[in-house]
């Protein structure tokens, strides 16, 4: 049985590993259609977030509920309904980008996951090279085949941990394209970066967090930079 | 508790890993020469050692055989996950909406295709070089390597997948599966040894080959019971 949910709401969530702190108390919520932004310095907490709202990582206090689902509760077919980008691609470098994208279109239940990939690689601009392998891909190339492989399934919550890492200036472009793309068509993006010219004017909501601790939350956050340095700056 | 799903879905996901793992060895060969190569290397040096004047010890092939398969089987298994982890999409396999235990399963299968096809390799290189009629019996042979093989591997394969992200997995893996799987490893050597003798008791074959199948179900079910929750966090 498949699950859906319109809003993803954290309470109090906190994640130590021993001793150290690497999320204290965050909360906030945001629904579909929209892309909430995790913004903050290199250990700020913005990974362990995502790995948690994709159910990676169990929170050691508080709540994740998605709509009206808890994390616990649900399992796989909540894990249906996330798709994920990371620091790292998930692909298997020895297999061909379309063997990639099957792979994980059949592991999600595709019916038919050839084409499922096939309609992926038309929408990365790379049917051309679909039966390459991964390791002959550039960086670039390998992103827009990550990006994809976290959406072949249609997933509602989208998840992506600094996904302009490494990409050209066009191949950002691309990127903020398929990110407005996706909110238009109703999925709920969480997007953690700290490339603050990309995501401006991208972003619904922000979160500002440091050292594990949300600082700030803003409502369509506009001129990211200044506000990003005058947030922290007090903090 | 999450809805299980149906054992049909679990083989579907198995299969889909298994193929994978197939066919990425297949497009590197890596796990496939690493352990052939070590697991052969084993036996010639035991041979060296060990045959004089074309006399091998009594029952010397049936331990040296299940050296070779249980350092050849742990290479392959630490590799295995390597693969997994350098790339990271173990945690891609976790994030999927399938059943954890599919995973293990499908991990499984594969480590066990591998480890068969360095022991189609091993069986007559042992053979030969130990002139021992270890192909007289190929029912039994059969029966017997692959009732340990999977004992070994489900213990392995646990393990390695525990290990993933620990510093030292490539010392702890062996400290950790060796002890553990010591009953496996004397059930094969003595059932194989049984299988060298000229007069071959068939009756203290099945027992061995009942305690390894046994031993197997015992693994296996441990394995599929704690693979999600070794896996989670």
């Amino acid at each position: 049985m498949s699950i859906d949910f319109n809003e993803l709401t954290a309470e109090d969530v906190s994640r130590h590993f021993g001793r150290r702190k690497a999320l204290s108390r965050i909360s906030f919520r945001t629904g579909t259609g929209s892309i909430l932004g995790l913004l903050g310095p290199n250990g700020a907490g913005k990974s362990t977030m995502i790995a948690v709202l994709a159910t990676l990582l169990r929170p050691s206090g508080g709540d994740i509920r998605y709509g009206t689902h808890m994390a616990s509760a649900t399992g796989a077919e909540l894990r249906a309904r996330i798709g994920v980008l990371g620091h790292d691609l998930f692909l298997y470098p020895e297999l061909t980008a379309r063997e990639n994208l099957a792979f994980f279109a059949g592991l999600y239940g595709a019916a038919n996951a050839r084409a499922a990939a096939d309609a992926a690689l038309d929408r990365a601009g790379l049917a051309d090279r679909a039966d390459d392998p991964i390791s002959s891909f550039s960086r670039g190339m390998r992103q827009r085949v990550a990006l994809e492989r976290s959406l072949v399934h249609g997933p509602r919550l989208v998840l992506l941990d600094e996904p302009f890492t490494g990409l050209d200036d066009a191949s950002a472009a691309a990127l903020v394209a398929r990110l407005r793309g996706l909110r238009n068509e109703g999925a709920i993006v969480v997007l953690a970066t700290h490339d603050l010219d990309l995501a401006e004017g991208l972003l619904d909501s922000a979160l500002f967090l440091r050292d594990g601790r949300m600082v700030e939350a803003v409502a369509r956050p506009g001129a990211l930079r200044s506000t990003y340095r005058s947030i922290m700056g007090r903090a | 508790m999450p809805a299980r799903r149906s054992l049909g879905e679990g083989v579907r996901v198995a299969w889909l890993i298994l193929r994978k793992d197939l066919t990425v060895e297949v497009r590197s060969l890596e796990i496939a020469y690493t352990t052939l190569f070590f697991a052969v290397s084993c036996v010639l040096f035991f041979a060296f050692a060990l045959v004089k004047e074309g006399k091998a010890p009594e029952d010397g092939a049936a331990g040296i055989l299940w050296i070779a398969i249980a350092f050849a089987g742990t290479l392959a298994l630490g590799r295995t996950f390597e693969r997994e982890r350098q790339s990271e999409t173990l945690r891609a396999l976790l994030m999927a909406p399938a059943d954890r235990p599919a995973i293990y399963v499908g991990k499984l299968l594969g480590i066990i295709a591998l480890l068969v096809a360095a022991e189609i390799v091993l069986v007559p290189l042992v053979a030969f070089l130990f002139q021992a009629p270890l192909l007289s019996h190929p029912f039994w042979l059969g029966a017997v390597l692959l009732s340990g093989t999977i004992g070994f591997a489900a213990v392995g394969t646990l393990f390695s997948a525990m290990l993933v992200r620990a510093r030292s997995r490539d010392v702890l893996l062996p400290v950790l599966l060796y002890p553990i799987t010591v009953p496996v490893i004397i059930a094969g050597v003595r059932a194989t040894a049984e299988l060298l003798q000229p007069d071959v008791e068939l009756a203290l074959v099945r027992f061995w080959v009942a305690l390894l199948l046994a031993l197997d179900v015992v693994f296996v079910t441990l394995a599929l019971w704690t693979f999600e929750p070794l896996m989670t966090d």
